[in-house]
């Protein structure tokens, strides 16, 4: 293998990784200030990569989608919160899981009626339409470069939020001690509202984001959601740094280990079975490696 | 006198920067009490919490009858014969009390991965379970559910549940809180019985009953053991007296 | 002590049972088939109420074994014969058994909100791996073109080609599992499983090495799950990596709510009341354009269902069993039925 593909994958992993810690961070707040276990958390992806494609559509222009398609989604959020699950507070993690796992089969049957089952592609913007050449015959997308530069922008906005800011005060203090809260006389009805709001706005903002590059079709929130539980059940469950290494272990696995086993296409296991099946398997494996070693997780309080 | 049942050699343990425990080094004797008293924050809970394994201790050993406990899970260390009650009440609440009692006797079978002859035909665990619960006290409840009986009354099962795993060794964390003159002179009356062929190691703030069942007393202070003696060594001590029984005790 | 249904119960479920046996008298082709899915149904959710009501274990990834059971039998049966019952049933339960063993002994050290996304993510693994390899046909999925048959000798005594055998047998399947997990529940691992249930932490001080006592009744609920599958593979002889789905394990979770968690006799309740809505919602001559949308109805029962249905069912008909107070008390002959 080459040192420019492996420089492409590892620009691959990095992104990737990055976009999930943006998913992934929304669910873990979510959890850890509120103690709410939220399936649904893929199905704002998936409503921001479609808001991406249809707004793109209708003003021509990935910005415009996006500087209409976050304020859409923090209101459906908001909505969803003041609807659904404002009733989940204090209630067990199946009803949680239950609730939530409801509200998924709408949204999908919600984007089947609106949007349809086609999948489709959403243009980037013109002046990120180029790619950087790396060799003469290899080369990498601009978009991709962009991308990853504004996640890590937002990476740093969250940082800077949750370390400077008297929301983050509170969402520290609430994740490390949810009694805490109440304790400090905080307004929780709108704390969470907040909370849940901003958390499950990330996740569409991450939608809105990777649909010029991962292209929009139905199904992609769930499985944004179950690899964002990977990431979060790896660096420990309401911890955001936890949160950022897993994403980031994650996101390089993926692309690194997918690669690697591709290499070995030609080896069967068994019959109808070769290595680069396994490219899936791979993620889960490192998840069951590091709960072996820690079952809290990286940064996870034990209970 | 006789090789010590449980003994502890410079067993500390520390959250974070906190030590809640600090070289504690103590023998407990089969036919003896000991009582460990001590203000509030002193570490005895920590204390028994190491003993009973539900804690590892940061530094130190733990042995019970000259083999080494000190990193065994707490499940092992109740099979061996170290069992302990709960200072805050840590029962089976949606249960009744018989049921609870007999969760605790049927840990006493060799395996209760049985899978096929209902529970209530062991004749063994019911017996055991009904001679705990009438030692404590709490017959007359066996069938109301354990959430819904009087505080004092959960506190005795507390006891009856530390009966029924018949141990050698018990761990008593403060078992008269909250019980009202007549169980705690029956608690008492208990312990003194017990005493003979078993070792007791009781966390207890009342006063009266301590010196009741008292054969040695030792007095934590800030996570140390300031002195150890018998209780009138202990009235007796200039130390105590002045680090914490102060005036209002003696 | 023990878990003994109260008669409501067992009538109750012995009208659904006969209800479902008259099926095959009175229904068409598709009508068997939704009730042979009720009881598949209704085998997995009890399955699952093993671990969520008794064992305090809220998995969501519980279609793993199920799908893997379907996908054992398929892989194992020949092209052009019939599989043996005598034989496929045991290598389908070993397989699921082991496979639930290797996975429970991972998941069941955590606990909590972990064992959810644990679970989830150990049946998705096992999606993607029958989803991306060629394996029993990839995400296509495959067929069993003959369906079992339990023969001896020559003499063939039941075949799953006919639909009602495979309801009846179905039936009988579900009405054992019924029996032999009141059977375990009133036994003494039946007894540390609940205990673990209401305070893990007190069982492990009184002496109890709980991780062995989950990782137990895990398989176990593997194993019956298992159970499931196998039947399911016969309706239609058509599997797919959906199976195995996240969604898949989520509707059993909804089942055992709805029916009524911790009542074993619940989630039958729970499954057929559940089949029967998602009949209803496919009807388009009761819900219009929507029966296209048919999950849209039902993501609003499961909702309704969990603000609404506290209990469950089961609660509310009063077929709940009841924790009989005192094992002495229940030594009193003739006091109890299973």
């Amino acid at each position: 293998m080459d040192l420019t593909l492996l420089l492409i994958q590892l620009l691959n992993g990095v992104q990737y990784g990055l976009l999930l810690f943006l998913i992934a961070s929304g669910l873990t707040i979510v959890f850890g200030i509120m103690g709410v276990i939220n399936l649904a958390h893929g199905s704002f992806y998936m409503v921001g990569a479609y808001l991406a494609w249809s707004l793109t559509a209708w003003t021509g222009s990935i910005f415009w989608a996006l500087l209409l398609g976050v304020p859409l989604a923090a209101m459906l959020g908001l909505l969803v919160e003041r609807l659904f699950i404002v009733h989940l507070y204090n209630r067990d993690h199946l009803q949680q899981v239950l609730l939530t796992f409801g509200l998924i089969l709408i949204f999908n049957e919600m984007q089947s009626i609106i949007w349809g089952d086609d999948p489709h592609s959403v243009p980037k913007p013109d002046f990120l339409q180029f790619s950087i050449p790396l060799t003469e015959v290899q080369s990498y997308p601009a978009y991709n470069l962009f991308l990853a530069a504004v996640c890590l922008v937002l990476a740093g906005v969250m940082y800077w939020v949750v370390q400077k800011t008297r929301l983050g005060m509170r969402i520290r203090a609430g994740s490390s001690n949810p009694e805490m809260i109440q304790a400090l006389g905080i307004n929780t009805k709108v704390l969470f509202a907040t909370v849940f709001s901003i958390g499950t706005t990330m996740a569409a903002l991450a939608g809105l984001l990777a649909a010029p590059e991962r292209s929009v079709y139905p199904g992609i929130g769930e499985q944004v959601l179950i690899i964002s539980f990977v990431v979060v059940v790896i660096g420990g469950i309401g911890s955001i740094k936890g949160a950022f290494v897993g994403a980031m272990m994650i996101g390089l696995m993926d692309s690194l280990g997918a690669t690697i086993l591709r290499a070995f296409d030609d080896v069967e296991l068994m019959s109808g079975l070769s290595v680069d099946n396994l490219t899936s398997v791979t993620v889960y494996a490192l998840m069951a490696a590091i709960l072996l070693w820690r079952p809290a997780g990286l940064y996870g309080r034990a209970h | 006198m006789s090789d010590p049942v449980l003994a502890t050699r410079g067993v500390s343990k520390s959250f974070g920067g906190l030590h809640a425990v600090r070289d504690v080094t103590l023998d407990f004797h089969t036919g003896q009490v000991d009582v460990v008293i001590g203000p509030n924050g002193a570490g005895k809970t920590t204390l028994i919490n190491l003993l009973s394994g539900d804690l590892p201790p940061s530094a130190g050993r733990i042995a019970f009858r000259g083999r080494d406990i000190t990193t065994m899970p707490p499940h092992r260390i109740s099979q061996l014969g170290i069992g302990r009650s709960y200072q805050r009440t840590n029962i089976f609440p949606e249960f009744t009390c018989m049921r609870n009692v007999w969760l605790a006797a049927q840990s006493r079978m060799r395996s209760s991965m049985r899978f096929i002859r209902p529970a209530h035909h062991r004749k063994d665990v019911a017996a055991r379970a009904e001679r705990a619960i009438d030692l404590a006290g709490l017959s007359h409840r066996a069938d109301t559910v354990a959430a819904t009986v009087s505080h004092g009354e959960q506190r005795q099962l507390e006891v009856a549940m530390l009966l029924a795993t018949e141990p050698e060794v018990l761990l008593l964390d403060e078992p008269l809180a909250g019980m009202g003159p007549e169980e705690t002179a029956n608690i008492v009356a208990l312990i003194n019985r017990l005493k003979a062929t078993h070792c007791v190691v009781l966390i207890e703030h009342d006063m009266d009953a301590v010196f009741a069942v008292a054969d040695r007393l030792t007095v934590m202070v800030n996570g140390t053991v300031l002195e150890t003696g018998t209780p009138d060594q202990i009235r007796e001590s200039q130390t105590v007296r002045e680090a914490y029984l102060g005036d209002e005790m003696i | 002590m023990t878990v003994v249904p109260r008669w409501p119960a067992l009538l109750l479920l012995a009208a659904v049972a006969i209800g479902l046996a008259l099926v095959p008298v009175f229904g068409e082709t598709y009508a068997i088939k939704v009730a042979t899915r009720m009881i598949v149904f209704a085998i997995f959710a009890m399955s699952l109420d093993l671990l969520l009501g008794y064992t305090g274990l809220v998995s969501f990834g519980h279609a793993a074994f199920f799908g893997l059971a379907a996908y054992t039998l398929q892989i194992y049966s020949p092209e052009y014969e019939a599989v043996n019952i005598a034989l496929a049933l045991p290598v389908v339960i070993g397989v699921t058994a082991f496979v639930g063993a290797l996975i429970g002994a991972l998941v069941v050290r955590t606990s909590g909100i972990y064992f959810i996304m644990v679970t989830l993510a150990f049946a998705q693994m096992m999606f993607y791996f029958f989803h991306d390899s060629q394996i029993a046909g990839g995400s296509d999925g495959a067929y069993i073109w003959v369906k079992p048959v339990l023969a001896v000798g020559e003499t063939i005594l039941i075949d799953f080609e006919d639909r009602a055998t495979l309801l009846w047998f179905a039936l009988g399947l579900m009405l054992a599992v019924y029996g032999l997990l009141i059977m375990l529940l009133r036994s003494p691992f039946g007894q540390v499983i609940q205990g673990i249930k209401v305070n893990e932490h007190r069982m492990r001080a009184l002496g109890y090495d709980t991780y062995r006592y989950k990782l137990v009744s895990y398989v176990i609920s593997a194993a019956v799950a298992s159970l499931a599958g196998f039947v399911y593979a016969c309706i239609d002889g058509y599997i797919s990596p959906e199976l195995l789905g996240w969604k898949e394990s989520g509707i059993g979770l909804a089942m055992v709510i709805l029916g009524g968690m911790g009542t074993l006799f619940g989630p039958i309740v729970g499954a057929v009341a559940f089949i029967g809505v998602e009949e209803l919602a496919r009807e388009r001559e009761l819900v219009g354009f929507l029966a296209d949308h048919f999950q849209i109805i039902m993501g609003c029962f499961v909702i309704a269902v969990v603000l609404m249905l506290r209990n469950g069912l089961a609660g509310s008909l009063g077929g709940a069993p009841r924790a009989k107070p005192d094992p002495v008390e229940t030594e009193v002959p003739g006091g109890e039925k299973p």
